[in-house]
């Protein structure tokens, strides 16, 4: 229950979108200790099954909005719990974790902005591999110094505003 | 002080649908159009690469059906190189496409319409979702969660990955499954077997306590379309193309190599999905449908006996002709469920399953090839065209969703002139609408080549074209 989860999804064939996958694959290859990394297009309800088994889940996806370099913040009980056929949101799998399996976990929301996500096969745009770089160094500084989900909710306090 | 920041949808490109209602002179509905409004060009963004990279590229165009795409795209290249996959990696196809569809399924039934059939249409959107239904059953919502996970889980044992699928490759599959993945799948079984029964049993208790309203819900006779096996056994992966009319007549049944003497397609002014239709019957009496209830309506069994046993009694409905009406959709996934569970049985007990002969290796043979499958959504082709260096010139996916899209329209619009009256759009009617384009669970993404969910847009017109009311669902 002490571990963390983070979760980067989007679709690294289209753009800017591929940043969440992104951040989380340069987590992964540091190997930190009680951390599991995962990649995915997109949420998908069966992952709240996995939630339970972590204290703390970060939720890494591009943001087409918002603050940069990025923002992050724990999801709350205001905000929006959608479902559909292609997504489900962070608070949408906390809710049903929390309903369905009894999960605790505390989660958190890496949003990176991206600006371009129209074209079929491009890279990560220059200005949001940018926010790419920046996002990496907090998170990776959050996860090095340890402490969990606590540590993690007092990063959230002085991030970019969110 | 912090500033408040949307983050739904963080990132998701939305494919919008947007709907519009067309009053006559009477005030009643007369014409409704279901309107797509992006469209990306995935086709041109494959042309100029070498045709060997599609099977893992073509995934990326959606999240929800990424096997089937890898599928066809990895049977155009076994028709490019003329070759023949290995049993084994037949085998191995078969499993992933079960469990693609099993997922897929039970998402739509579980989390999408369940809420629907259980918490009313007229309850309040907000909680009519799956977090709805978890608080008032939630011993249905965790077998739902849980059913969607096997499926995914067929993915990951096979490939290591969720979403991405890497297997599939010309000539079979990548990887070969271990015993200890087969071991742990097949351990699952029973109890998957069980939630699709639960979930039939839903669907009929809810038939029959709702008869009239089910028999008359976008109630339409069309021709349907499915992939058929050996005595016209439903089959997902493989089989000849079968077309019947609306009273269960074999239209044609051809290899799915000449998917273009009998599909034609036109454009339409207000949508960038294009109206594919039955190339014999023209296009005003050719349009059919496609997905599970076209696949159910244009089968003559199924090859496994539990699902054998729920196409029979489906077919009883009405008397053994093919079933209409939008509302059947989910009476056919469901049945397809079953089927996938029974198949997934099937598959992981032939002891073949497990060997480590998955692919056959060859070259370019061909300067074309088409590969075909069942999607979750209906029957999906991909058509390359190679130069001799076996670089792509020319793309074409004809999607599921795209081939429903008539069917979607029509569905539309017997719902707004039952549900409809007035110059207003009622919840109740904006609800109905919405459960209507549900039953097609469609796929913008695949078919317009845009990532999204689908938020839905509705305005209505007066005979004079002035807009009366507008209702919007995201």
């Amino acid at each position: 229950m002490a571990g963390i989860l983070v979760l980067g999804y989007g679709n690294p064939g289209r753009g800017d979108d591929g940043l969440g996958p992104a951040l989380a694959e340069a987590i992964a290859q540091r190997d930190f200790e009680d951390v599991r990394v995962v990649t995915a297009f997109q949420l998908g309800v069966e992952d709240a099954c996995a939630l339970k088994d972590y204290g703390a889940a970060v939720f890494v996806d591009a943001a087409v909005e918002g603050p940069e370099p990025f923002f992050f913040r724990e999801v709350g009980p205001g905000d929006p719990a959608s479902f559909t056929s292609h997504s489900v949101s962070p608070a949408g799998l906390v809710g049903l974790a929390r309903d369905l399996f009894g999960a605790r976990t505390r989660a958190f929301v890496l949003g990176i902005r991206g600006y371009s996500f129209d074209e079929f096969g491009a890279p990560i745009s220059p200005p949001a591999q940018a926010n790419l770089e920046a996002a990496l160094a907090f998170l990776g500084a959050r996860l090095a110094a340890g402490g969990g989900a606590p540590a993690l909710a007092q990063g959230a306090a002085v991030a970019p505003a969110g | 002080m912090a500033t408040t920041v949307t983050i739904n949808p963080v990132t998701r490109i939305e494919g919008h649908a947007r709907i519009t209602l067309h009053l006559g002179d009477d005030h009643k509905v007369h014409e409704a159009y279901f309107h797509v409004n992006e469209f990306r060009g995935f086709e041109k963004f494959c042309e100029g690469r070498l045709y060997t990279e599609m099977p893992t590229i073509t995934p990326r165009i959606c999240g929800i059906c990424p096997t089937s795409h890898s599928l066809a795209s990895a049977k155009a290249c076994d028709a490019i190189q003329r070759l023949i996959p290995t049993p084994t990696g037949v085998l191995l196809r078969r499993l992933a496409q079960a469990g693609q569809m099993l997922a897929s399924h039970a998402l739509s039934f579980f989390h999408l319409s369940s809420p629907d059939l259980l918490l009313g249409f007229d309850a309040d959107p907000a909680s009519r979702n799956i977090l709805g239904l978890a608080a008032k059953a939630p011993e249905i919502a965790v077998k739902g969660v849980l059913l969607r996970k096997l499926g995914q889980e067929v993915s990951e044992r096979l490939t290591g990955k969720k979403i991405h699928v890497l297997g599939m490759v010309p000539g079979g599959m990548a990887f070969p499954l271990s015993e200890e993945d087969r071991a742990a799948l097949l351990a699952q079984l029973p109890a998957a077997l069980e939630t699709c029964q639960m979930a039939l049993g839903i669907l009929k208790g809810y038939i029959d306590s709702h008869r009239d309203m089910v028999a008359s819900f976008a109630m339409f006779e069309s021709p349907y379309l499915g992939t058929v096996g050996p005595e016209g056994a439903l089959d997902f992966y493989d089989g000849w193309l079968r077309w019947v009319d609306a009273d269960g007549g074999v239209l044609a049944e051809v290899p799915p190599q000449r998917y273009r003497e009998f599909i034609a397609e036109r454009s339409m002014d207000f949508t960038y999905l294009k109206y594919p239709y039955f190339k014999p019957l023209g296009f005003e009496k050719g349009f059919y449908q496609v997905g599970p209830l076209g696949r159910v309506n244009a089968a003559t069994r199924m090859s496994t006996p539990l699902a054998q046993a729920e196409f029979r009694e489906f077919r009883s409905l009405n008397g053994g002709r093919p079933v209409h009406g939008a509302f059947f959709h989910h009476y056919a996934r469901l049945i397809e469920m079953l089927y996938c569970v029974e198949e997934l049985k099937r598959l992981l007990d032939d002891p073949g399953i497990t060997s480590t002969d998955v692919q056959a290796r060859g070259h370019r043979n061909a300067l074309e090839g088409i590969g075909h499958t069942e999607a979750p959504r209906g029957t999906l082709f991909h058509h390359y065209h190679v130069d001799d260096t076996g670089v792509l010139t020319r793309v074409n996916l004809l999607i599921a969703t795209g081939q429903n899209n008539p069917a979607m329209n029509r569905a539309v619009l017997e719902v707004a002139k039952q549900y409809v009256d007035g110059e207003r759009i009622t919840e109740g009617a904006l609800n109905r609408v919405e459960h209507a384009i549900r039953c097609y669970d469609p796929c913008l993404s695949c078919s317009t080549h845009a990532l999204g969910s689908m938020p839905i847009d509705m305005s209505l017109y007066s005979a004079s074209g002035e807009e009366l009311d507008r209702a919007r669902r995201s």
